[in-house]
């Protein structure tokens, strides 16, 4: 496709568009706002991320959220070479982040050199614009600057 | 054996050319393999009375029925989750033949995987669709997670750094497919073997998978002709009984992305196959005397050794590097050249490679007698397998 104004070709991302629903908007709606929410169960106390409509190990329906100190340490990670689509840049490293309330989420990695990247170390959530223009997380190692419960 | 297993055996398998672009439609090359499969069973067209497929197959039954002019089907199923259903749809022929359901069902998978959509390029056209089937996506794609290597080497980096396992002990499994494919006439790679060094040179695809640690991408059809083993018994080629075929899903199951089980390196699901197969068959692990594992990515051989029990966890490495999966070794493996060095047919071709094993005319075929073939589905993701065995 052309960009409309200087005619140049545009690549469109092949990332498909968010899939927001009754059971995840609040989570999408959190992270607009600078917030990084986890479900919790209404009734155990479980806490779930993905979001889902029930609890998993109790069915209830009923929940609320806790907000998460956005950090925790790289579980996995993945540098990724190819292919290569036109909302990042690469090589393009995403890890999968052991929150320290037991969650995890996966997000893109930025603020540090691909090799440099460990199983184990720290790391901290922080908000950026992804490829629809959509506030996604992304994932940094620890700042010194660090201030629990602020948003950066 | 129990319940179903034993009762129904493939008694045809036929195949297209296997290539990068087969110049026909998909359409097309879905009806040339299912005639292949039921000439090599000497089943007339006439007698298929039901098929069995992926969800992901884009030529449906009634278009194959239609053009090849079958006139009445009494069984269709779909199974979803790629090749990780792979060896399912074989599962529900069977369960059709043994309760009389049908008596002639086909299994087939046929695409332009290569000229038309490649798996790899990033997600699938029905990745757009807004449901519950896409949602997980939301949770993976958007960070650049959008293609099953990616996805798969947070698994693949974990084993690595759990076990000691090295992207040399991925690329053993690389230079054995095809060492085998080399001396098959009809893989992509025939006559083309690689050293480990080609391995390591290949450039890295989503660290730690390189280029040489993917399964190619290819144009091609591959069937499958299920009847009963009473039947089989009459027909031109010994039977490959099916004496175990089982699906699995396990707990917090996502497709390609079980990312928030305590360890994301264990596959329970394949686990789950593993027991059932055994429970059917009434054999174990060292009764199987060669295997066919879905090889979408070599990580995924060594932890499927591991889940079937074939090595204890983290040895798969060590298994491989003893020689085990070698035509004279314990299990000699993927005797095609897999998907990695014959063609990417979703699995499909690697069950008819396993039909192959049994009737002893794999064009790899393993010196010493072989009685069962375990073939398995992909992971991580829902997972499918079967255990084909010689009439006992």
């Amino acid at each position: 496709m052309n960009d409309p104004t200087t005619g140049a070709q545009v690549r469109r991302s092949s990332v498909p568009p968010l899939i927001v629903t009754q059971d995840n908007a609040f989570w999408f709606e959190g992270v607009r706002q600078g917030k990084l929410l986890i479900q919790r169960c209404g009734d155990c106390g479980a806490l779930r991320q993905p979001p889902g409509p029930v609890c998993p190990d109790c069915r209830s329906f009923h929940w609320d959220t806790i907000e998460s100190s956005r950090r925790g340490t790289l579980h996995s990670y993945t540098v990724v070479h190819r292919p290569q689509d036109s909302a990042f840049t690469y090589p393009l490293a995403v890890g999968l982040l052991d929150l320290d309330e037991g969650t995890r989420i996966v997000a893109d990695i930025g603020g540090t050199d691909p090799a440099e990247l460990t199983i184990g170390m720290a790391m901290e959530v922080v908000f950026t614009e992804h490829a629809h223009g959509e506030v996604l997380p992304r994932l940094r190692p620890v700042s010194p600057t660090f201030q629990e419960g602020r948003t950066p | 054996m129990n319940g179903f297993a034993g009762k129904a055996a493939i008694a045809g398998i036929g195949a297209t050319e296997f290539s990068k672009e087969s110049g026909r439609s998909e359409w097309r090359l879905a009806c040339e393999c299912v005639l292949a499969a039921l000439d090599d069973a000497q089943i007339s067209v006439d007698e298929v009375d039901g098929f069995a497929l992926f969800t992901m197959e884009t030529n449906p039954e009634i278009a194959v029925a239609r053009a090849l002019g079958i006139p009445e089907l009494t069984f269709f199923s779909r199974i979803p989750h790629g090749g990780g259903g792979a060896c399912a749809p074989v599962q529900q022929a069977a369960l059709a033949v043994a309760s009389g359901v049908a008596d002639v069902v086909v299994v087939y998978r046929a695409f332009n995987e290569r000229s038309g959509h490649r798996f790899g390029s990033g997600p699938p056209p029905f990745a757009y669709a807004h449901n519950t089937d896409q949602e997980y996506r939301n949770w993976i794609n958007p960070y650049g997670l959008l293609t099953p290597a990616a996805q798969e080497a947070l698994l693949a980096r974990r084993y690595m750094h759990k076990y000691g396992a090295t992207s040399a002990d991925f690329g053993a499994v690389s230079v054995l497919s095809r060492k085998y494919a080399a001396n098959n006439p009809k893989a992509w790679y025939y006559q083309r073997p690689i050293t480990l060094d080609d391995h390591q040179a290949s450039p890295l695809i989503a660290d730690p998978l390189r280029l040489l640690d993917c399964c190619q991408e290819s144009d091609g059809g591959q069937a499958l002709v299920i009847v009963s083993t009473e039947r089989a018994r009459d027909l031109p080629h010994s039977p490959a009984v099916i004496t175990g075929a089982a699906q699995g899903v396990g707990p917090q199951q996502i497709s390609m992305s079980s990312y928030y089980r305590d360890e994301i390196e264990v596959m329970p699901e394949v686990e789950l196959v593993a027991r059932q197969l055994w429970d059917q068959s009434g054999i174990g692990p060292e009764d199987i005397d060669a295997a066919i594992l879905y090889d979408a990515f070599t990580p995924m051989l060594l932890l499927q050794l591991e889940e079937y029990g074939f090595c204890k966890r983290g040895e798969a490495k060590d298994f491989i590097a003893d020689g085990n999966l070698e035509l004279d070794g314990l299990l000699p493996v993927n005797t095609h050249g897999g998907q990695l060095g014959e063609a990417y047919v979703h699995g499909v071709n690697g069950i008819a490679e396993g039909v192959r094993l049994i009737r002893g005319t794999s064009v790899n075929q393993p010196g010493k007698q072989i009685d069962n073939v375990l073939v398995t589905g992909g992971s991580p993701v829902p997972h499918s397998a079967l255990v084909l065995s010689v009439e006992r």
